[in-house]
């Protein structure tokens, strides 16, 4: 997939020189549906993630355990 | 067979509470969720008295002083008021009635059997002790719901800020907690059968039960994803340390039942897990390797670099990455996976009848080695780590994401927030994309009641039917306090095949009160049935 296609609707920009090459996406003819159910899957889930991804996962820090 | 389960722990309004602090708020919010009318059922103590952590199953005894600290757990932990008031949230709302002499709870014995208690910086729940591997994935899940209803009530309590709860394994900042199963074992079986019977199989049992990882490395060193949460942190073959120098074989010896008869094999290896397909075939299929090394069939494949091979398959999402066996041959973790899987098969054959648990286990086995080999994607509806790459690669195709980047860390946390709104594992299976097992209807049920056919029954129903008179209990014992008694009366347990339903329900219909059951249990005809 061409760099140029990405689309970013994250809250922090997208880095261009640490994206890493994406894998092919799935044959064509199953491409469709499933592309909506991803788009609808990810719709739902932007909608719950914690909202800054970055100080989020920055500030969970644990002591140690078993 | 249990499971223990430690969970991460975060107040994100309150960034730097300690940690032990939010731990007992969950224990304390769960007591008081039952207080009313329960008396000591909101804080049955633990009993420590045959708690044995130091002994060695290779038959040995490591000296108190020169042992961790960590691996003290014999000893309560003690939290006082003056802790809990410098964290902000007086005592007085969550803690109930707590003073200098009467410090917050830190442990709770539940009427289903299971405790739940604070474990150095974490809060913890172990599982009643069940027979069949899907009853140690319901309790296990019961106590999933124990700590959301916990933390539902200190959401709802004023001046108490939201307490996280995640099922993971790590923080991706160089610590790791527990997930451990635990299997009793007839003593008779040697150690040296157990640990090389296992090595390989736990090596492997990742592709099939792991929970997936962002980040390689302890301390999250490289960028990717990996199968395990755990894989990195184990560090030895075989071991008695949990928090240090993690071993594939832990050798705690301490089987918290007739030591004589039974030891208990400590595991720590697993993944905590969300999908209860793959917490399934991790306890179905450790069973049955188990029953493999017992009857001296277990397939005989012996690891090169046990936890170099660890490793160096959980960093492979392909399941392409190959390891080398002592006699030369090259391996995938698949290709022992399919091992150990056709040796059981032909292992339940020659025993002849099998029943429906084994028969499930070897074909869900089987269907998803099939499927892992096909095209691991697939298997997203069962397995956690495949799950969660398949939402990880949706994110990375739609936004350009590299591995680095903080959503996908955020992807992975929150797909173990025990909350169903917030975690990504529920919102999974809420548009049926992960395949249950179990109930919702069950695991509720299994909050609240024991197993019935271990001692968990037993534990469970005196705590319940006695929550007055119980004011201690451990796995292998009961401590009553009864008016008419000078001295607390011990009941031990240490036999956890008995104690059943079918043993006592009739004893415990038939008591008028506590002490009518404990005089029967001690004098009567009744004693046949004592655990």
């Amino acid at each position: 997939m061409a760099t140029q296609d990405r689309r970013n609707t994250g809250t922090h920009p997208v880095e261009e020189e640490e994206t890493e090459a994406v894998p092919p996406p799935a044959a064509e003819a199953e491409a469709s549906t499933e592309t909506e159910g991803v788009d609808d899957l990810l719709d739902e889930i932007d909608g719950v993630l914690e909202s800054n991804a970055e100080e989020f996962v920055r500030g969970f820090i644990q002591k140690g355990g078993q | 067979m249990g499971t223990e389960t430690e969970y991460g722990v975060l107040a994100p309004s309150l960034p730097s509470a300690n940690a032990t602090v939010l731990s007992s708020q969950i224990v304390n919010a769960y007591a008081a969720t039952l207080r009313t009318g329960a008396g000591n059922l909101s804080g049955t103590r633990w009993d420590y008295t045959d708690e044995a952590p130091l002994n060695d199953a290779r038959g040995f005894a490591v000296p108190r002083a020169a042992a961790d600290p960590t691996s003290l757990t014999d000893e309560p932990p003690v939290l006082d008021a003056e802790q809990i008031a410098m964290e902000g949230g007086g005592p007085a709302a969550l803690y109930g009635e707590q003073t200098q002499d009467n410090p917050v709870l830190m442990n709770m014995v539940l009427g289903n059997g299971a405790r739940l208690y604070v474990d150095h910086a974490h809060p913890e729940y172990s599982s009643p002790e069940v027979t069949r591997p899907r009853d140690a994935v319901l309790w296990d899940k019961a106590g999933d719901a124990v700590v959301l209803a916990a933390m539902r009530h200190i959401a709802r309590m004023p001046g108490f800020a939201p307490v996280h709860l995640y099922k993971n394994n790590t923080d991706n900042k160089g610590v790791s907690y527990g997930s451990h199963e635990n299997y009793l074992v007839p003593r008779s079986v040697p150690f040296g059968a157990l640990a090389s019977g296992l090595v390989p199989f736990f090596v492997s049992r990742q592709v099939i039960a792991g929970s997936g990882r962002v980040g390689i490395g302890t301390n999250n060193q490289r960028q990717g994803f990996q199968l395990s949460q755990r894989a990195d942190f184990f560090e030895t073959e075989v071991g008695l340390e949990t928090t240090i120098r993690r071993p594939i074989i832990n050798t705690r010896d301490e089987p918290h039942a007739v030591a004589e008869k039974y030891r208990r094999l400590h595991v720590i290896i697993g993944d905590a897990n969300l999908s209860e397909v793959s917490a399934l075939l991790k306890i179905g299929t450790t069973s049955l390797v188990l029953s493999m090394i017992e009857a001296g069939t277990a397939p005989a494949v012996e690891l090169r670099d046990p936890v170099g091979a660890l490793q160096a398959i959980s960093h492979d999402p392909s399941l392409e990455q190959l390891v080398e066996l002592t006699d030369g041959r090259m391996v995938t973790g698949l290709d022992l996976q399919e091992i150990y899987f056709e040796a059981a098969a032909a292992h339940s054959r020659a025993g002849g009848e099998t029943d429906p648990d084994t028969e499930d286990i070897l074909a869900r086995w089987s269907g998803l080695l099939g499927t892992l080999k096909r095209d691991p994607l697939e298997a997203a509806a069962s397995v956690d780590w495949v799950a969660k790459l398949k939402l990880l690669q949706a994110y990375r195709e739609r936004d350009g994401l590299a591995w680095s980047d903080a959503r996908l860390h955020l992807v992975d946390l929150q797909y173990s927030d025990m909350r169903p709104e917030k975690g990504l594992y529920y919102r999974l299976a809420a548009r049926g994309q992960m395949e249950r097992v179990l109930t919702d209807e069950e695991i509720a049920r299994a909050v609240t009641s024991p197993p019935d056919d271990t001692r968990a029954y037993f534990r469970g129903n005196c705590l319940t039917r006695f929550p007055k008179e119980v004011i201690g209990a451990s796995w292998d014992s009961i401590i009553f306090e009864l008016p008419s008694r000078r001295r607390l009366q011990r009941i031990p347990t240490r036999e956890p095949l008995r104690g059943t339903r079918a043993l006592t329900e009739e004893l415990f219909n038939a008591s008028a009160d506590a002490e009518d059951f404990v005089t029967r249990l001690l004098t009567g005809s009744d004693t046949a049935v004592a655990p």
